[in-house]
C-alpha cells in the first residue's frame, strides 16, 4: 500500500470506487462543511475538497479536509499550482500527511482571471505534472524536490485530473500517459456528457496499456436545469455537452428539469460502469450534496464495500 | 524589442507639476521603434503638457532632448550637462533606461513617462505582441519555437491544461490562442511530437534575482 487510504484499498481490491466533492465555504463557516459532509458520509469512498475553485477565495482545502475527517469522511485533498510555490506546496503536503490526509489531487488550477481577485499574481512555479512527480518523489524516494532527505515521508495516494474533451483531442491520451509516468495512482476525469468521445479516449488508453497502470474514475455532474446545461456548454472551457442532453433537460416539463438531470446522470453512471478500464465514478454534484445519496442509490453505487 | 506604452497624461502631470523647469528625454532605441518614446512622442507629450498646464495656470517650462539610447553611457555626452539646468527630468525610455538615467543624476528627481510592458515583436504597424519573459533558460528548441512561459497563461511546461477551448483557444480568452495547442500543432507538422512526450522537470528559475552578464570575451577585463 502506498498510502493505505480507503480509496486506495477499494481500488486495489478491485472494487468499483465512488468519490464525491465538497467545496469549502467562502468563510470560516465550519457548520457549512459539516452539513455538506453529513450527506456524503458512508456513501462515498473519498470526497474531493476543492482548492479555491474557480480562483475564488475559500477556506484552505487542507483545513476543510481536516473538518471532513472529523466528520467521518475520507478527503481527497486538492492542490492547485496557481497559488503556491514549491516551498509552500511541499510544506503543505507534509502537514496534510501528518494530519492523516491520505489522498491528493494535483491540478494546474483555474486561471486567476476567472476568480474574485483577478489581478493577483499567479504563481505557477511548477505545473501539475511536475507536482505529481514531486509528490511521488517525496513519498517513494523520501526526497524533497531539490534532492534533500525527508524526515518522515508523506503517505499520499496520488491523483491527477484528465480531460478527454479539450483540444487537441489526439494529444489528450498522451497527456494522460505523462501523468501516469509522473506518478499518478488514480485519475479523475472532467465531467463526461459526450459518451462517444469518452469511449474513444478510453479505447486509446486501453490500447496503450494505460488502464493497467492507473485507476480511472469517470467524472459526472448532474445538470440541474436547461439554463445550467447551456451555460456550461458555452462558458466552461473543456466541457462538451451534446445538444440532445441539453434538450432533454431544457424540454423537461416545468419543475421536472432537475429530476431529468438526475435521471441522465444515473443512466450515464450505468453506462460508464460497463466501459473497460473505468474503475470508479467521481460525482461532482456542485452545491447539490444532498442529492448525492439518491443518485448513489439509483445508480446502485451503495452500499460501499467493506475494505 | 522592449515595448512600452505612455502613462495617462494626468499621472504624468501629477509627477512634474510642482517643478519649474523639466527636461523630457526621449530614447532613440526600443521605445522609439514602438512609437512610445522617440523624438516624435516627446514633442507630442510636451505639447499636451504645455496645453494642460496653461489651462491650469501652472507656470512650467518643459523642453525636449532625445538621445540615441538611454541605456548606455556613451550617449550621455551632451545630456549630462544639459540636465544640470533643470529641476526634474522626465524619461521616455523603458524602465531600464529610466534607471540608467537616474543613476547619472542622483541629486535630481527623474520620472518615467512610460509603462514598460514586455519584450515583444511587431505584429503589424503599431501592433506589438509579447513573446519573451526573459526567464533565463530558453526552451524554444523543444517547443517548436513557441514560448510556453510567455504564451501559456499558466506558464505550463507540460501542457496543455484541461481548459483549452474550442478551436485551440486559451481558457482565459476566446481571442488568445492556446500556446500548447500551437506547440502541438507545430511539432506535429515537423514530426517532432516526441519532444513533448517526456516530462519536463521543474525548472530552475533564474530570473528571481537581479541578473548581470559579462560576456566570456570580457571576463578578464572585469576580473577583480
Ligand atoms: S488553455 Fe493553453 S495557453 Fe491557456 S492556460 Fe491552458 S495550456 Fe496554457
Amino acid at each position: 500500500m502506498k498510502s493505505g487510504s480507503r480509496l486506495e484499498r477499494v481500488l486495489e481490491a478491485g472494487h468499483f470506487a465512488f468519490t464525491g466533492e465538497l467545496g469549502p465555504p467562502q468563510g470560516a463557516n465550519v457548520e457549512a462543511i459539516r452539513k455538506k459532509a453529513s450527506h456524503l458520509k458512508g456513501i462515498t469512498d473519498a470526497v474531493n475538497i476543492t482548492d479555491n475553485q474557480t480562483a475564488v477565495v475559500r477556506m484552505a482545502s487542507w483545513a476543510a479536509a481536516l473538518v471532513a475527517i472529523q466528520e467521518g469522511l475520507e478527503p481527497n485533498y486538492q492542490m492547485v499550482c496557481r497559488d503556491r510555490n514549491r516551498i509552500a506546496m511541499q510544506s503543505d503536503i507534509l502537514g496534510a500527511s501528518a494530519h492523516g490526509i491520505r489522498n491528493m489531487l494535483c491540478l494546474s488550477g483555474d486561471h486567476q482571471q476567472f476568480g474574485n481577485h483577478p489581478s493577483t499574481k499567479g504563481v505557477f512555479d511548477i505545473d501539475s505534472i511536475q507536482l505529481i512527480h514531486m509528490v511521488k518523489g517525496m513519498r517513494d524516494d523520501k526526497k524533497f524536490l531539490n534532492g534533500d532527505e525527508i524526515d518522515g515521508s508523506p503517505q499520499i495516494f496520488i491523483g491527477a485530473a484528465a480531460n478527454p474533451f479539450a483540444e487537441p483531442f489526439e494529444w489528450r491520451v498522451h497527456r494522460l500517459a505523462k501523468k501516469i509516468s509522473a506518478g499518478a495512482d488514480f485519475i479523475q476525469t472532467q465531467c463526461i456528457y459526450d459518451m462517444k468521445l469518452f469511449r474513444e479516449w478510453m479505447k486509446q488508453a486501453n490500447d496503450m496499456g494505460l488502464t493497467e497502470k492507473v485507476h480511472i474514475l469517470a467524472g459526472v455532474t448532474p445538470l440541474k436545469s436547461g439554463g445550467m446545461a447551456r451555460y456550461m456548454a458555452t462558458n466552461v472551457s473543456g466541457i462538451i455537452i451534446p445538444q440532445e442532453i441539453i434538450d432533454r433537460v431544457a424540454n423537461a416539463p416545468k419543475g421536472k428539469a432537475a429530476e431529468e438531470g438526475i435521471k441522465i446522470c444515473v443512466e450515464q453512471i450505468e453506462e460508464l460502469k460497463e466501459i473497460k478500464g473505468v474503475h470508479g465514478i467521481h460525482l461532482m454534484a456542485i452545491e447539490w450534496e444532498h442529492r448525492v445519496p439518491e443518485i448513489a442509490e439509483r445508480a446502485k453505487l451503495i452500499p460501499r464495500p467493506q475494505v | 524589442m522592449i515595448v512600452a506604452e505612455r502613462k495617462p497624461i494626468d499621472e504624468i502631470k501629477e509627477m512634474v507639476k510642482s517643478f519649474k523647469r523639466v527636461l523630457n528625454v526621449g530614447c532613440g532605441g526600443c521605445t522609439s521603434i514602438c512609437h512610445s518614446g522617440g523624438q516624435k512622442e516627446v514633442d507630442l507629450l510636451n505639447e499636451e503638457l504645455n496645453k494642460a498646464f496653461e489651462l491650469d495656470h501652472i507656470p512650467l517650462q518643459i523642453d525636449s532632448f532625445t538621445i540615441e539610447r538611454q541605456c548606455n553611457a556613451d550617449f550621455y555626452l551632451l545630456l549630462d550637462e544639459k540636465m544640470q539646468s533643470y529641476d526634474a527630468v522626465l524619461s521616455m525610455a523603458c524602465g531600464a533606461g529610466v534607471q540608467f538615467l537616474s543613476d547619472r543624476i542622483p541629486e535630481k528627481p527623474v520620472f518615467p513617462a512610460l509603462n514598460t510592458i514586455f519584450v515583444g515583436v511587431d505584429r503589424d504597424l503599431g501592433w506589438f505582441e509579447e513573446n519573451c519573459r526573459s526567464c533565463g533558460e530558453c526552451v524554444l528548441g523543444k517547443t517548436g519555437g513557441i514560448c510556453p512561459v510567455t504564451r501559456c497563461a499558466k506558464s505550463l511546461f507540460n501542457g496543455p491544461c484541461g481548459g483549452t477551448a474550442h478551436e485551440g483557444k486559451c481558457e482565459v480568452s476566446k481571442d488568445t490562442p492556446c500556446a500548447w495547442y500551437e506547440i502541438h500543432k507545430r511539432l506535429k507538422q515537423q514530426n517532432r511530437l516526441e519532444n513533448i512526450l517526456l516530462i519536463t522537470p521543474a525548472r530552475e528559475w533564474r530570473n528571481q534575482t537581479r541578473g548581470t552578464l559579462v560576456q566570456e570575451a570580457y571576463k578578464e577585463r572585469y576580473a577583480k
